[in-house]
């Protein structure tokens, strides 16, 4: 479903991606972590193009990812994002969050995006709150209405990019719930996260990057038994003991 | 000086009103001409297409380093000989005082107001250009609907400032010959000797028109802050 194949990236004369190539297979979790300052979020951006990339190729679903002649809003539209600060649009009421992407850019009608819309807010346990501004939840329920928004869209594969890393230690759990059963119901994702409780559970692969490049590429289980680079086996040493 | 007649407000006083309804139009006029120019600039100004963002930046320089006296004079002397130039036409276009006026203040404005503009789009967070193409909507569709929206709410406090001081500006036209608020008033006290009673008015009346707006800005400020 989404192909890596060679990527490098650069600002200026630093180098953020270093030959990245990985894939993600239909109906596979792949969690990718590593230390901060990695590229792993970036890496993750450049699938959807947000982040463009000098060298290689991403293909999703086929389609080339960095070809100028791509569609790229019709691209991403089917491809989910769920990013690390919610960013719901906060002029616009949970509905108009949930239903102007599939107006505006799938061409329903405004019922039929509601329709759409409200049964993805009932299914992250947020229908009451459908009338109010993204400024009146808290961060894991904007986080859960901006999976929601996501899910509206019907997408092929779901990115998330650290979708936990700014919620309060209380709201963490509520969105990997959510996580969770996306993943057991056989939705494509790729999650930057450092949950590893959540890896542990849902994820097929795990990758490991550092520096730009990717160290480890493994099954969840070679993963967590015995990474074979180095500096997995500290990284992890480092976040499993708390 | 002699007996103040203050009864010369009233007897002027549909010419006034007349005057004082050109300045408020070409307020409005300008106000919104400049919000729509300044809008597109700010956005060719934040563009990453370099040329189009340098041709911006200089055009908002450029106006914003003149005083706008001079704009307006050029504006209404130089340009109708410029276009007789260029055209090659025998005499200059007769484009007329009050519509050079309206194209000058737009022009002029619009600089500003792109300033504003630009202040705004760039206290939105980059997540959210981000999360907008994310859920696949276009550069324009963006901005429309979630960038500008923001920006202009943010922002709308500050450029409405900005045009109560456009307000005041728009005077500088009765240089033109312009029967604008403070030009009716500078002919009727020509024409009936009554300067004090009529300069005294039209600062009265300005002073309450401006001070009242801007009270209103104020209260709106602590109305519209989005709640994040």
């Amino acid at each position: 479903m989404i192909e890596i194949k060679n990527v490098s990236k650069w600002y200026g004369s630093f180098q953020v991606l270093n030959h990245c190539s990985t894939h993600v297979r239909k109906g596979e979790v792949v969690v990718v972590c590593g230390p901060s300052g990695s590229g792993k979020s970036t890496l993750i951006k450049t699938v959807n193009a947000l982040e463009p990339f000098q060298k290689g190729e991403i293909t999703v679903d086929g389609i080339s990812v960095g070809d100028s002649k791509t569609d790229l809003p019709k691209l991403r539209a089917k491809i989910g994002m769920v990013f690390q600060n919610f960013e719901l649009f906060p002029h616009m009421k949970i509905t108009e969050n949930l239903t102007i992407g599939q107006i505006k850019v799938l061409g329903r009608s405004p019922d039929e995006a509601r329709e759409r819309g409200l049964k993805m807010l009932d299914r992250v346990g947020l229908i009451d709150q459908m009338d109010k501004y993204p400024g009146q939840l808290s961060g894991g329920q904007q986080q859960r209405v901006a999976i929601a928004r996501a899910l509206s869209m019907d997408p092929i594969a779901m990115l998330f990019d650290e979708p936990t890393s700014a919620l309060d230690p209380e709201m963490i759990n509520e969105v990997l719930d959510v996580m969770v059963e996306l993943a057991q119901e056989g939705m494509t994702m790729m999650c930057v996260t450092h949950e590893m409780g959540f890896a542990r559970k849902v994820a097929h692969r795990v990758i490991f990057m550092d520096q730009g490049s990717i160290v480890e590429d493994a099954t969840k289980d070679d993963f967590f038994g015995k990474p074979r680079s180095e500096r997995a086996q500290q990284f992890l040493s480092k976040i499993l003991h708390h | 000086m002699g007996e103040l007649d203050f009864d010369v407000i009233g007897r002027s006083l549909p010419y006034l009103l007349k005057g004082l309804q050109y300045t408020v139009q070409l307020t409005l006029v300008a106000a919104l001409g400049g919000t729509v120019f300044g809008t597109l600039l700010a956005l060719a100004r934040l563009s990453s297409f370099k040329p189009v963002a340098l041709v911006a930046a200089g055009y908002v320089n450029l106006m914003r380093s003149l005083p706008l006296l001079l704009v307006i004079f050029w504006f209404y002397f130089l340009v109708p000989v410029l276009i007789q130039q260029v055209t090659g036409s025998e005499r200059p276009p007769q484009i007329g005082a009050e519509r050079s006026a309206y194209i000058t203040f737009i022009m002029f404005e619009a600089a500003y107001f792109c300033e504003i503009m630009r202040a705004g789009i760039q206290s939105i967070s980059r997540g959210q250009i981000g999360a907008a193409y994310a859920v696949g909507l276009t550069y324009w569709q963006s901005m429309k609907l979630i960038i500008l929206p923001q920006a202009f709410r943010n922002m709308l406090p500050v450029l409405l400032t900005q045009s109560i001081i456009l307000f005041q500006d728009v005077s500088l036209v009765s240089l033109l010959n312009v029967t604008d608020f403070v030009g009716a008033a500078v002919k009727i006290a020509q024409r009936d000797s009554r300067i004090v009673e009529m300069y005294l008015f039209v600062a009265i009346v300005y002073f309450v028109l401006c001070y009242t707006l801007s009270l209103m800005v104020k209260r709106l400020q602590h109305r519209i802050a989005i709640v994040r």
